[in-house]
């Protein structure tokens, strides 16, 4: 039994705790709202983009030579994955939704004997996996320094892709990310960006007559790099929305728990204090009964 | 009947401007300057480092864009772009410091003939902006 002392320091600390997690919480909120209206805002761009790489692919004149990044290399030995994951912690099960969803992709891989290498953007990622995959993991990222989700950010990335592949180093490339559904539940994704799968089969190719200036391929050579970058931005806005509403969840949580416990030993302690009274309250009377 | 169309340009980070009452926009695509009105065949074209003029409510509004991708469609214009800056709010620091930047990269070794060509029409049309 723990002594009046100890109780109220107890109830002291968590209830210390209970302040930072609440805080966390309204930060968290705070920042949620612009992630998610910048999420928002972001998704016309890579929207229009998807579309507009769509029409050219239906287009293009001479499939044979058309662009690597669309129709991929040819052989899929290779794979390339970034895990997009955050710099902070304190954000319930965000990290290790991805990271779960990337390592049965990775032994889904590893078991059909295709190699496996790994760019890891964000800390916390790394963190996780490089007990595993130490040696797979060829690169790490962090952007702890730029305070808000920026496309210069996701250009150094998609350019550092676009890099390896013209190198041969990789034949397909995936990306991992939380995307965000509401504040609640984020949706870790899979999304193969080179060689580009067309999400739906887009059967509307009647109506695309487009005339090109200049040539479709010479558009879709362009255009292909940037629209990796344009992916991994997505990538990153939807992740950023995902990590705070994580981390909003979590530290209600957090709050209401330490609430809850609050509760539960303040009754301990008044229990104990009145048995205390009571107990001394006896050997008085006991005390004043044997004069 | 109206002689309007829409225009929408976006920003990776955000609408830049959506607008529904444009009569012309003339753009500098890829191959030469296009001007594009009502009705105009779908295309989908490169824009090269420029300005942009806007033509609506009778009044002319100038861009700088540097760089993006055209689609007219159904009466709908979509421009997407990393840079679009509205010309007066160019400052002439912002200019100096960029025709720099690109000077700087032109002298790089391995670019191809075709990013050579971007950036002198980037550093050319920088400099017609800052002459005025």
């Amino acid at each position: 039994m723990p002594s009046l002392d100890d109780l109220k320091k107890r109830i002291v600390s968590v209830k210390s705790t209970q302040k930072i997690t609440k805080a966390m919480k309204m930060v968290a909120a705070a920042k949620l709202k612009r992630a998610q209206d910048s999420a928002e805002k972001g998704r016309p761009y890579s929207e229009k983009m998807n579309k507009i790489i769509l029409n050219l692919s239906e287009n293009i004149s001479d499939k044979e030579n058309a662009p690597k990044l669309l129709t991929g290399t040819g052989s899929e030995k290779v794979h390339l994955c970034i895990i997009l994951t955050s710099d902070r912690g304190l954000c319930g099960g965000f990290n290790s939704n991805i990271i779960k969803k990337a390592k049965s992709f990775f032994e889904k891989i590893t078991k059909e004997g295709k190699t496996l290498k790994i760019i890891t953007v964000g800390s916390k990622g790394y963190d996780q996996l490089k007990r595993l995959y130490k040696d797979k993991i060829i690169e790490k990222i962090s952007f702890k320094e730029s305070k808000n989700t920026n496309y210069f950010d996701a250009e150094k990335v998609g350019n550092m892709i676009i890099e390896l592949f013209l190198k041969n180093e990789f034949d397909v490339c995936t990306i991992f990310y939380n995307k965000f559904k509401n504040v609640i539940t984020q949706i870790p994704q899979e999304q193969q960006i080179i060689p580009l799968k067309s999400s739906e089969p887009d059967n509307s190719s009647s109506e695309s007559n487009y005339e090109f200036e200049p040539e479709e391929d010479e558009i879709l050579g362009n255009l292909l790099p940037k629209n990796i970058s344009t992916q991994i931005f997505k990538a990153m806005l939807e992740n950023s929305a995902s990590e705070q509403g994580s981390r909003m969840s979590a530290m209600d949580n957090a709050t209401r728990n330490a609430g809850e416990m609050v509760d539960k030993l303040t009754i301990e302690y008044n229990r104990s204090r009145q048995a205390a009274i009571t107990k001394e309250l006896i050997e008085i009377i006991s005390g004043a009964e044997s004069l | 009947m109206s002689e309007l169309f829409n225009l929408e340009i976006v920003n990776p980070e955000k609408s830049f401007l959506s607008a529904d009452d444009v009569k012309e926009v003339v753009v500098p695509a890829y191959e030469g300057e296009m001007g594009i009105l009502k009705n105009h065949i779908s295309i989908i074209s490169f824009l090269k480092p420029g300005i942009m003029k806007i033509y609506r409510n009778n009044a002319e509004e100038k861009f700088y864009i540097e760089d993006g991708i055209l689609e007219f469609k159904d009466d709908t214009l979509s421009i997407l772009t990393s840079k679009v800056i509205k010309l007066d709010k160019l400052d002439k620091s912002f200019i100096d410091n960029s025709i720099q930047e690109a000077e700087k990269s032109l002298l790089k070794e391995g670019i191809t003939d075709q990013q050579r060509f971007l950036i002198s029409q980037k550093i050319d049309s920088l400099k017609s902006i800052g002459a005025n």
